[in-house]
């Protein structure tokens, strides 16, 4: 057995007895690399994730919607930051995660690549899209890299005030004017189908899943999280007296488990590659908000220069 | 209905909502991270104070009208806002170098609206100076900042800080309702504020390395209401779903 064998049992064997792996810890590199990938992609999420929702704020229908939305998005931008400190417990570098995400090297969550043209998008995304982050969260609460896991405990606290902010804005719209009806069954009809398609590929063509679940990074397959989600939001859309978009939704009574129809898997790749309505508008967005920054970081950063300088100076 | 309270506190009011209202553009367009979100705070604050403040013109108005009714259905004349406030952000800067003249007038104003005869206004100034505090002393720490970072930086919140002088003057300047409230121990004497405010700013900028701006030509007209362009435009945005299903609760 070489070194690297036996040190890599052992370190299964720390994870197989649900130990927190730490950032002074040994780990394979792979382990490693696959958490910076995973906990940078998050991080993009969150912080691009802001803007299908900022996209409202200014017109948001109430001084209080406005407020609660306002300080939703602005969890977000912290949960960035939260996440892209973990990755640089692992040794990656913000800006060098940024700038990824700024060249359209990383990835993100697709799902904001969907635009929110109606108030009733804010309602259905905290709903539905907070809804399907939350399940994905708290599974990774148990997460077996310390920083991560523990980031996430602070998010799902916040998550589940979003959720329930979103779903107050779907009760309102449920229970308003025709016309309010109306535009929370459009934004079901919207964001049902992506959000259900934010677990990921169906199990059997997540190739990545499998090693992911024997380091304990994932604790729940993408199906089993699914099935969680949708178990839980079919009740929640009935007692909204909205109907979801799927003609063979059924509860099955001896699994205990709503099932579904087929998801458009096509729609999710084609998102992915590039080709939803907001990708290139996300990415610009993103990219103006760094490039017209430039001159605050380097003000900033040449000022803070100067005052060591001048401290060290005193001192001398 | 005392007329002249409720014009009052509108001003106040008016002033956190509109300033609110520009700066919950900047969310998820800031600089960097850390900063998009101090300024979202700064928002959020100001929008609680705006809900505070019109909640209490609300009640002074009487049946029939809420926050929202006042935010989202008067007409542009009707809003009482200082027009620094309505003016577009621009680049980060011009909004810091607003930030920056604004939040010193607040601080002292607010200050001052600590002793108020008005027991709501007083109870709003003690929520609302410790929030005031902080963005006085955040937008000032930038100003230092950008004013001694670098060449282009300096030059850059130089001209922020000239092109928004004349947008000052509105501030001081008293009329029947500033005296109506001076007279009545409800808010402060708005000489003094000034004194106070141009000696914060002259040393700010002195630290700065930056120039006091010396125009004397002040522009105004919005705590009169009588507004910029610039108004209608943030009034057609922030009311558009209100306004376009007025029979619906949100």
């Amino acid at each position: 057995m070489t070194k690297e064998t036996s040190l890599e049992d052992r370190f299964q064997h720390y994870v197989d007895a649900e130990n927190k792996i730490e950032p002074k810890d040994w780990m394979p590199e792979k382990y490693r690399k696959t958490l910076i990938r995973q906990i940078s992609q998050h991080g993009h999420s969150e912080v691009v994730g802001m803007l299908p929702e900022a996209n409202w704020l200014t017109r948001a229908p109430s001084l209080r919607r406005k407020v609660a939305l306002l300080a939703k998005v602005q969890d977000e931008a912290g949960h960035g930051l939260y996440l892209y400190s973990a990755a640089e417990t692992l040794g990656a570098d913000r800006m060098d995660m940024v700038k990824d995400l700024l060249s359209g090297k990383a990835k993100y969550s697709s799902i904001f690549n969907y635009p929110t043209p109606s108030w009733a998008d804010m309602g259905a995304i905290g709903w539905l899209v907070d809804g399907a982050a939350i399940a994905n969260q708290v599974m990774l609460c148990r997460t077996s890299y310390g920083p991560y896991a523990r980031a996430m405990v602070k998010i799902c606290k916040e998550e589940s005030f979003h959720q329930r902010q979103g779903y107050e804005i779907m009760i309102s719209l449920a229970n308003g004017t025709p016309t309010q009806r109306k535009m929370a069954q459009d934004a079901l009809n919207r964001w049902w189908w992506p959000s259900l398609m934010m677990f990921g590929p169906t199990d059997d063509l997540s190739p990545n899943s499998a090693q992911s679940m024997k380091w304990k990074i994932k604790r729940k397959s993408n199906d089993e999280l699914r099935q969680e989600f949708i178990d839980k939001t079919v009740p929640q859309a009935e007692y909204l007296g909205l109907s979801i978009p799927d003609k063979d939704l059924k509860w099955n009574e001896e699994t205990k488990h709503y099932e579904h129809g087929e998801i458009e898997w096509t729609e999710f790749y084609d998102v992915i590659k590039g080709n939803g309505k907001c990708n290139k508008q996300r990415l610009i967005a993103r990219n103006k908000a760094h490039d017209n920054g430039e001159w605050i970081r380097e003000a900033a950063n040449a000022y803070a220069k100067k005052q060591s300088e001048r401290k060290k100076h005193q001192a001398a | 209905m005392d007329t002249k309270l409720l014009e009052y506190t509108l001003r106040l009011g008016d002033n956190a909502l509109i300033l609110g209202q520009r700066l919950v553009e900047w969310c998820g367009h800031g600089p960097v991270l850390e900063q998009d979100i101090a300024l979202s705070n700064i928002a959020l604050d100001q929008l609680g104070q705006a809900r505070m403040l019109l909640q209490y013109a609300a009640e002074q108005k009487g049946e029939g009208f809420t926050e929202d009714k006042l935010a989202f259905f008067r007409p542009e004349e009707e809003f009482k806002n200082a027009l620094i406030l309505e003016l577009p952000n621009e680049d980060w800067g011009f909004t810091l170098a607003r930030q920056f003249y604004f939040d010193t007038y607040n601080y002292f104003l607010y200050s001052e609206l600590l002793k108020s005869s008005d027991e709501n206004i007083k109870a709003i100034a003690q929520k609302a100076i410790k929030e005031i505090s902080y963005h006085a002393q955040w937008s000032a720490e930038w100003i230092i900042r950008l004013g001694d970072g670098t060449e282009e930086s300096h030059h850059r919140i130089q001209k922020s800080i000239d092109d928004l002088w004349e947008w000052t003057g509105e501030l001081f300047t008293k009329d029947e309702i500033d005296l109506f409230a001076e007279n009545d121990n409800i808010g402060p004497n708005l000489d003094v504020i000034k004194e106070n405010w141009h000696e914060k700013v002259s040393q700010i900028l002195e630290i700065a390395t930056l120039k006091k701006p010396e125009a004397e030509w002040m522009q105004s007209g919005g705590k009169q209401g009588s507004h910029t362009e610039y108004l209608g435009f943030i009034l057609a945005e922030m009311q558009s779903l209100p306004r376009m299903y007025p029979e619906a609760n949100w």
